[in-house]
């Protein structure tokens, strides 16, 4: 058993004797924990800015979007919106419109080009997280068209941005009762041929003065310093989307739980190819031909993929973290069984196997690796704890901000680190350190025991 | 005599080392036999071969030419393992320098060569005896106070005392000491034969190569290397 080799008693004993009496120990440890904490810190920051992001627009765009890029929109909608909400794997679907018009503010007179976008509340709600995003009428959504103050002027929900500022931690300071500001909306209605309605030779704008009943903060920086919300009909109204056929920009579309999204969104990709087959007859068939079937990522490609792809690279760097981990470690080993090499000659001299040498510097190299990740895991996880409060410690001391809220749509620092990847980083860490430690533990092992005991004397 | 009446000898061993481009011949066709019980002085001048000579007996080193044997056994049909095991029970090596583990206490040192022979199951239950049996060797050799002190705490004889207890732990048929008084002055090194003449009085088999004729005389055999070769026997 012992010479062959297998597990031996000193194999076993010696890796944590050489890691508890060795001084080059706690550089290799530090050297690990370092990399395993820094990897752990801006995984978690940078990955969670990411991933917020990436939620954010999956909350707002919904599972699935069956949508038309063209602002003349599509025909039918309702029909197949029926159909899209009798399957099986459908939460809910809500008819949208995205268009733009000009919005002048009652209060200030500003105005500027601005996207709308209209939606049944009831459906919208069911289908997509914008409820969160409400302030005044959070717990009673379906009454977001309504002003608190005369339900029967017609109203709006203005992105945040629009009409609030975030102070340097990003928050917004809205009245506690909704203000009364009005807002003047046109579009230029558009027939369902793509040309602008025109009286007589004019261009017929359609004008319209709305009340703010809500604000919205989506969180999305994109959506709430552009966007103004209407009701489905009074938006189709305004961009002449009302005239017949009827037509719509979009249908938001939210799965039910436990089904793919993937597969979900092929079989409602194969519902619209056989719907439009169906209905070549139809008036706004020719309009068909523009409406596109894509997940929330492919809809919103324009931002997600850039995130995707700096986390992409950040994985790359982090590879390099990992490389110069190894190396780091290679260099410490060596140092240390370059002092370790009488050691390793009495270790041959009373029988110990080269396997049984190897197995003794791995697994000290695993020790070191261990006990580093959890040094840097437990640092990590206590600076994540205290990341925000060290940051407003900053501020108030020497005015220091990582990320500005005035510019950047974020609230705090994201510090939700998880199980899986301190795990994995501290398994990364191990591995770094076996390879650290694989060449000079081969060349340990292959050492002439007679040269190292020797002393001048053949 | 045959060879497996030998513990352990040697026919026609001849080594050589490369310095550069020269080649240095340093054993050219040693004979050797060692009977059970012998105390076996090799005496030589510096580079005259000897400690080559004890590492090659010792299975530390692989002759250019030439047979060892062990009881008879040709050691060099031996594979690694074989050869591991071979060194770990059969054979307890001295050096000049101690060569005690830093990190390991006195009595952990000298448990090193039992720790190499067992798996840690088997530790698990004889752990305690090769404890015992190190302990009491320890006390032979007068450190019973000092099993739990770290090497660099104890004086060198005391050193080279835990070298033989650790050399003896396995109970070896054959001692192998590497000038084992030449790193101590003239009274520890007294102090370290005597406890060479103590073992090989209760049938320990023993050779110690030494430069020193002073210690050779404590043998009961001098093998004198002159060029590679043995000059008298």
């Amino acid at each position: 058993m012992a010479f062959g080799h297998t597990l031996n008693m000193y194999d076993v004993i010696l890796p944590f004797k050489l890691f508890k009496g060795n001084k080059l120990t706690i550089l290799a440890v530090l050297a690990v924990a370092v990399s395993v904490f820094t990897v752990i810190v801006v995984m978690t920051v940078m990955n969670g800015l990411t991933i917020d992001f990436i939620e954010k627009n999956h909350g707002f765009y919904s599972d699935c979007i069956v949508s038309t890029d063209s602002l003349v929109g599509f025909a039918d909608y309702n029909e197949f919106s029926t159909i899209v909400k009798s399957q099986d794997y459908v939460q809910a679907a809500s008819v949208v419109i995205n268009s733009f018009g000009l919005v002048q503010s009652g209060t200030s007179g500003k105005n500027a080009a601005l996207s709308l976008m209209g939606f049944n509340p009831k459906d919208h709600f069911k289908t997509t997280d914008f409820t969160k995003s409400l302030y005044y009428r959070k717990d009673e959504p379906n009454l977001v068209f309504l002003t608190s103050y005369n339900s029967e002027l017609p109203a709006c929900v203005i992105g945040i941005d629009l009409i609030e500022f975030r102070d340097e931690w990003g928050n917004y300071n809205q009245w506690d009762f909704l203000p009364r500001r009005s807002y003047e909306i046109t579009c230029f209605p558009l027939t369902p041929k793509g040309t602008i309605v025109k009286t007589g030779t004019a261009v017929a704008a359609n004008t319209k003065t709305y009340y703010q009943s809500d604000s919205s903060n989506t969180s999305i920086a994109k959506v709430d310093g552009t966007t103004v919300y209407l009701p489905f009909n009074e938006l189709q109204t305004l961009t002449g989307m009302d005239i017949e056929p009827k037509r719509t920009s979009a249908i938001y579309i939210k799965f039910k739980k436990g089904f793919n999204n993937n597969r979900s969104v092929e079989k409602i990709t194969a519902l619209w190819k056989d719907f439009i087959a169906a209905k070549t007859d139809s008036l706004g068939a020719n309009l068909f031909k523009n409406v596109n079937v894509q997940d929330f990522k492919s809809y919103k490609r324009d931002t997600i993929a850039p995130m995707e792809k700096e986390r992409a690279m950040m994985l790359l760097l982090f590879l390099m973290v990992g490389l110069i981990t190894v190396f780091i470690i290679f260099v410490i080993f060596y140092m240390i069984i370059g002092r370790k090499n009488k050691d390793i000659g009495i270790l041959k001299s009373i029988g110990a196997s080269m396997f049984g040498i190897m197995l003794v510097f791995l697994r000290y190299a695993v020790l070191i690796g261990i006990v580093g990740s959890a040094i840097g895991i437990a640092a990590a996880l206590i600076f994540l704890d205290n990341v925000n409060d060290l940051e407003h410690l900053l501020y108030d001391k020497f005015g220091f901000q990582m990320w500005n809220r005035e510019i950047y749509a974020i609230g705090e620092i994201p510090n939700r680190t998880g199980v899986a990847l301190p795990l994995e980083v501290a398994a990364a860490a191990v591995i770094a350190c076996l390879l650290g430690a694989c060449w000079p533990t081969i060349k340990a092992a292959r050492q002439n025991c007679v040269d190292i005991l020797r002393v001048n004397n053949i | 005599m045959e060879n497996d009446t030998y513990i352990l000898s040697c026919t026609n061993i001849s080594k050589s080392y490369k310095m550069g481009a020269t080649k240095l011949e340093v054993l050219k066709g040693v004979d050797m036999n060692v009977a059970k019980g012998e105390f076996i002085a090799i005496k030589g001048a510096s580079g005259s071969g000897k400690s080559t000579l004890l590492h090659i007996l010792g299975t530390l080193d692989r002759p250019d030419n030439g047979d060892v044997f062990y009881q008879g056994k040709n050691l060099n049909s031996f594979g690694a393992a074989k050869i591991n095991e071979f060194r770990n029970k059969k054979i307890g090596f001295v050096f000049q320098f101690y060569h005690l583990l830093d990190e390991l206490t006195v009595l952990q040192n000298v448990l090193l060569s039992p720790m190499v022979r067992t798996g840690t199951l088997g530790w698990l239950f004889g752990a305690g005896q090769a404890k015992k049996a190190a302990i009491k060797l320890l006390d032979d050799m007068g450190l019973s106070a000092r099993i739990e002190h770290r090497p660099f705490q104890l004086s060198g004889g005391e050193r080279q005392r835990v070298a033989i207890a650790r050399a003896l732990i396995n109970e070896p048929d054959v001692i192998l000491a590497d000038e084992p008084t030449g790193n101590l002055d003239s009274e520890t090194g007294n102090d370290i034969l005597r406890v060479f003449e103590k073992l090989n009085s209760a049938g320990q088999t023993i050779i110690m190569v030494t430069h020193d004729d002073r210690i050779a005389a404590k043998a009961q055999r001098i093998i004198r290397l002159t060029d590679g070769k043995i000059a008298s026997a």
